[in-house]
């Protein structure tokens, strides 16, 4: 099938789903082409579900500037799409007197970023805050504005919102090769030939691959992986606030976390690899995990694991994001977008409409109002459909039928098991499958057989 | 709200058998919960033989304890797909059904939702994450319940008894584990269970073999284990976590509530069969009754 559009997305993680709801709300005809049999199999599924300000940001920083834009656009639009937020505030936490001595300069650059509201806390006002953390926790930098969502109901919802407005989103459709004829771009694809005028290369892990079809890249992706260890929902209640450490040059090193599933986590690592797709566990890095969280909140001793995974971040050579125009390619690069892709997301997408009406085309001054395409709630503290009846199917995770049942409908339905666990969590708790796993198996019998 | 003299929250072997001895004393307003749409327990997919001789006197399989099990409780009111989410001081329960959320209380509480293994997760194994990695629990009702194979060359990591139902939950759909390993220098279960393993089916107890990690991209293609020192790599496409069971105690985390509450058979530790089950709920049933008088 050979198909026409204004605007062909590479790459249907969470940056690629934004910016089809984009270019899809201003009234373009849009497609997306994931390589992965369902939406946000790459970097995206990993990801640790924060919701950034940017006050530890580079200054200055393209980085910044989308994550602060996508942060105020999340709250602006989280209700109508259904969408979490768990109002858990950060701090970032000093465990000795060197790190104490670094303190002044995180509130400094959080104000130079325009985060007006952190502020140093000494440790009485830390233990207030915190009773469970270790007593060896010093003093810390108070961010309020950070909080806590779900990493997958958001892109969900985005390119939910996206079909709504006509885009096509094409899985199992890995782009193999891309032709530019000077005035549109042939792309062929697993699922056969797209003719775009614009292309936008969203592919995360493997936007320097991807890139190589427009031009030499100006970014080479260095794949982080980041281990995680999760605990069982007993340890909720031990943390409020996102602890963060003390920042290093390379990374924001290991942070401890609640999830909106009702867990708490410690990690991710930082590990660069070459492998751009697989990123596996391994146990001695667990145990110290495991061991680090257990040293900042003793309490978490008598807690069970619930889960380990390991998530790989498209960092890059740069500095910063690299999103940017090749106005006589017809394309759009969008790589080098780390874990604070998930908050940058819609800032992102915005930037990038702005690079096309500069580059390529007007877009319509004032679109009509989008469809809003709520999402079911995965988060704790909500209202979840287990509330009102039905058969429980994952009994960790209170996953009814129902949820199952609509996960596997609908314009853009689970398209393998990762999938469906990140539209319902189910078989994600405490018994990781061990009561309802082979009862799912039979209820998805025949359902993922590699559709588009 | 729904008042009842003695809630049961899990209707296995313990708490169908516990209901039925308060019955049979003369507590009469006795309800029993159970989050599965068939009561039964865990003896629901242990398709193989080795169930009811402890309280029966008899050699069944599981599926058919089971069905003797909700025999014995005709009568009684045992309410499945129904689930109970909280539990509070006062012997009060937050319960999930098929109208939604309600609450129930009692005089007394028995919890009876006894235990599961530790999967994967838990015991921090590394590797990859590939499909067909999974407990005995969930492989018996693949194949028992479901009919469905999930591979057909897995390794078993354990020797427990579990361990040995899991080899008899693979020869019943014609699955070949091609090893079971385990950790320790000799087997958990006592003998004969390495000799049934070796000439009953075939399939080697490696002792000493640490499992490291497991290895494919979609499926599972190999495992890493460790022995003696040395590393190796066996050729598998499926990895079942067998034993290590823990007591289901996710509505008590931190221990019951009050004296509203008890708990018997696996979730109060430490592994039983489903026959000393089936006795032990028998006997929670006379203390709760003496407790009632």
């Amino acid at each position: 099938m050979e198909q026409r559009f204004d605007i062909a997305v590479i790459g249907g993680g969470v940056v690629g789903l934004a910016l089809l709801r984009r270019f899809a709300i201003a009234g373009l005809k849009c497609v997306l082409l994931e390589r992965g049999s369902d939406i946000l199999s790459g970097a995206s599924k990993g990801n640790s579900a924060l919701l950034h300000t940017g006050f530890d940001a580079p200054p200055k920083s393209l980085e910044l500037r989308c994550m602060k834009a996508g942060y105020a656009e999340y709250l602006r639009i989280r209700q109508k799409l259904n969408l979490p937020l768990i109002e858990s505030t950060a701090i970032v936490v000093a465990w000795n007197e060197a790190e104490l001595t670094a303190l002044p300069g995180i509130v400094e650059k959080a104000h130079k970023n325009g985060i007006a509201d952190v502020r140093a806390i000494s440790q009485t006002e830390l233990r207030l805050k915190e009773p469970e953390l270790a007593k060896n926790a010093l003093g810390g930098v108070f961010v309020p504005g950070e909080h806590i969502i779900d990493a997958w109901s958001a892109p969900l919802a985005y390119a939910h919102q996206a079909l709504a407005h006509g885009a096509v989103i094409l899985r199992n459709a890995e782009v193999t090769d891309g032709e530019f004829t000077g005035e549109e771009w042939t792309l062929a694809s697993k699922q056969g030939k797209i003719t775009a005028s614009v292309v936008i290369n969203a592919a995360g892990n493997f936007g320097d691959l991807v890139e190589a079809m427009a031009r030499p890249s100006p970014f080479a992706i260095k794949p982080r992986k980041g281990q995680v260890v999760v605990f069982d929902k007993p340890a909720y209640k031990l943390l409020r606030a996102i602890v963060l450490p003390v920042p290093t040059a390379r990374t924001k090193g290991v942070v401890l976390f609640r999830t909106a599933f009702g867990n708490l986590a410690v990690g991710p690592t930082a590990e660069d690899q070459d492998e751009r797709e697989i990123a596996t566990c391994d146990h001695d890095t667990l145990e110290k995990l495991k061991s680090r969280a257990v040293e900042m909140i003793p309490a978490l001793a008598a807690i069970d694991v619930n889960a380990i995974y390991a998530g790989l971040r498209p960092a890059s050579d740069q500095k910063d994001y690299v999103i940017e125009a090749v106005k006589d390619r017809n394309w759009i690069t969008v790589g080098g977008i780390r874990s604070t892709g998930l908050t940058a997301a819609l800032g992102i997408a915005d930037y990038a409409s702005q690079l096309y009406e500069k580059n390529f085309a007007k877009l319509p001054k004032k679109p009509p109002e989008p469809i809003w395409t709520p999402v079911p709630n995965l988060s704790e503290g909500r209202i979840r459909p287990f509330m009102m009846g039905g058969e429980i199917v994952c009994h960790c995770e209170h996953v009814t039928r129902g949820e199952i049942a609509a996960a596997l409908e609908g314009p853009l339905p689970a398209g393998d098991m990762g999938g469906l666990k990140r539209r319902t969590r189910a078989m994600m708790g405490r018994c990781q499958g061990f009561y309802c796993s082979a009862h799912i198996a039979d209820i998805t019998k025949g359902r993922f057989d590699g559709k588009p | 709200m729904e008042s009842h003299d003695v809630i049961i929250v899990g209707g296995g072997p313990t708490g169908l058998s516990a209901a039925r001895r308060l019955t049979d004393l003369g507590i009469r307003n006795v309800v029993v919960l159970e989050r599965e749409a068939e009561a039964g327990g865990i003896p629901r997919h242990c398709g193989h033989l080795g169930f009811g001789w402890q309280s029966h006197r008899r050699l069944w399989s599981g599926p058919r304890f089971a069905e003797e099990l909700r025999k014995s409780a005709k009568g009684l009111d045992v309410r499945t797909a129904t689930t109970v989410i909280e539990l509070s001081k006062d012997g009060q329960l937050r319960v999930q059904g098929s109208s939604g959320i309600s609450e129930m209380k009692a005089r007394h509480v028995l919890i009876a939702t006894g235990t599961r293994e530790t999967p994967r997760s838990a015991r921090l194994v590394g590797g990859s994450r590939p499909q067909g990695v999974m407990n005995t629990g969930a492989l018996q009702q693949h194949v028992y319940l479901y009919h469905n194979k999930p591979f057909a060359r897995p390794v078993i990591i354990g020797s427990e008894l579990v361990s040995f139902s899991a080899l008899l939950t693979c020869r019943h759909l014609g699955i070949r584990p091609v090893a079971m390993l385990e950790e320790n220098p000799r087997i958990s279960a006592q003998r004969p269970g390495d000799l049934i393993a070796r000439f009953a089916f075939g399939v080697p107890v490696r002792t000493s073999a640490k499992l490291i990690s497991i290895e494919g991209r979609k499926n599972v293609e190999a495992v890493e284990i460790e022995r003696r020192g040395k590393r190796e790599r066996i050729a598998c496409d499926g990895v079942i976590f067998t034993g290590l069971f823990r007591p289901e105690t996710a509505l008590f985390p931190t221990g019951l509530p009050s004296e509203k509450f008890s708990s018997a058979g696996n979730a109060s530790g430490p592994l039983k069969t489903s026959g000393e089950c089936w006795l032990q709920g028998a006997g929670a049933a006379q203390d709760i009754a003496r407790r009632l008088a």
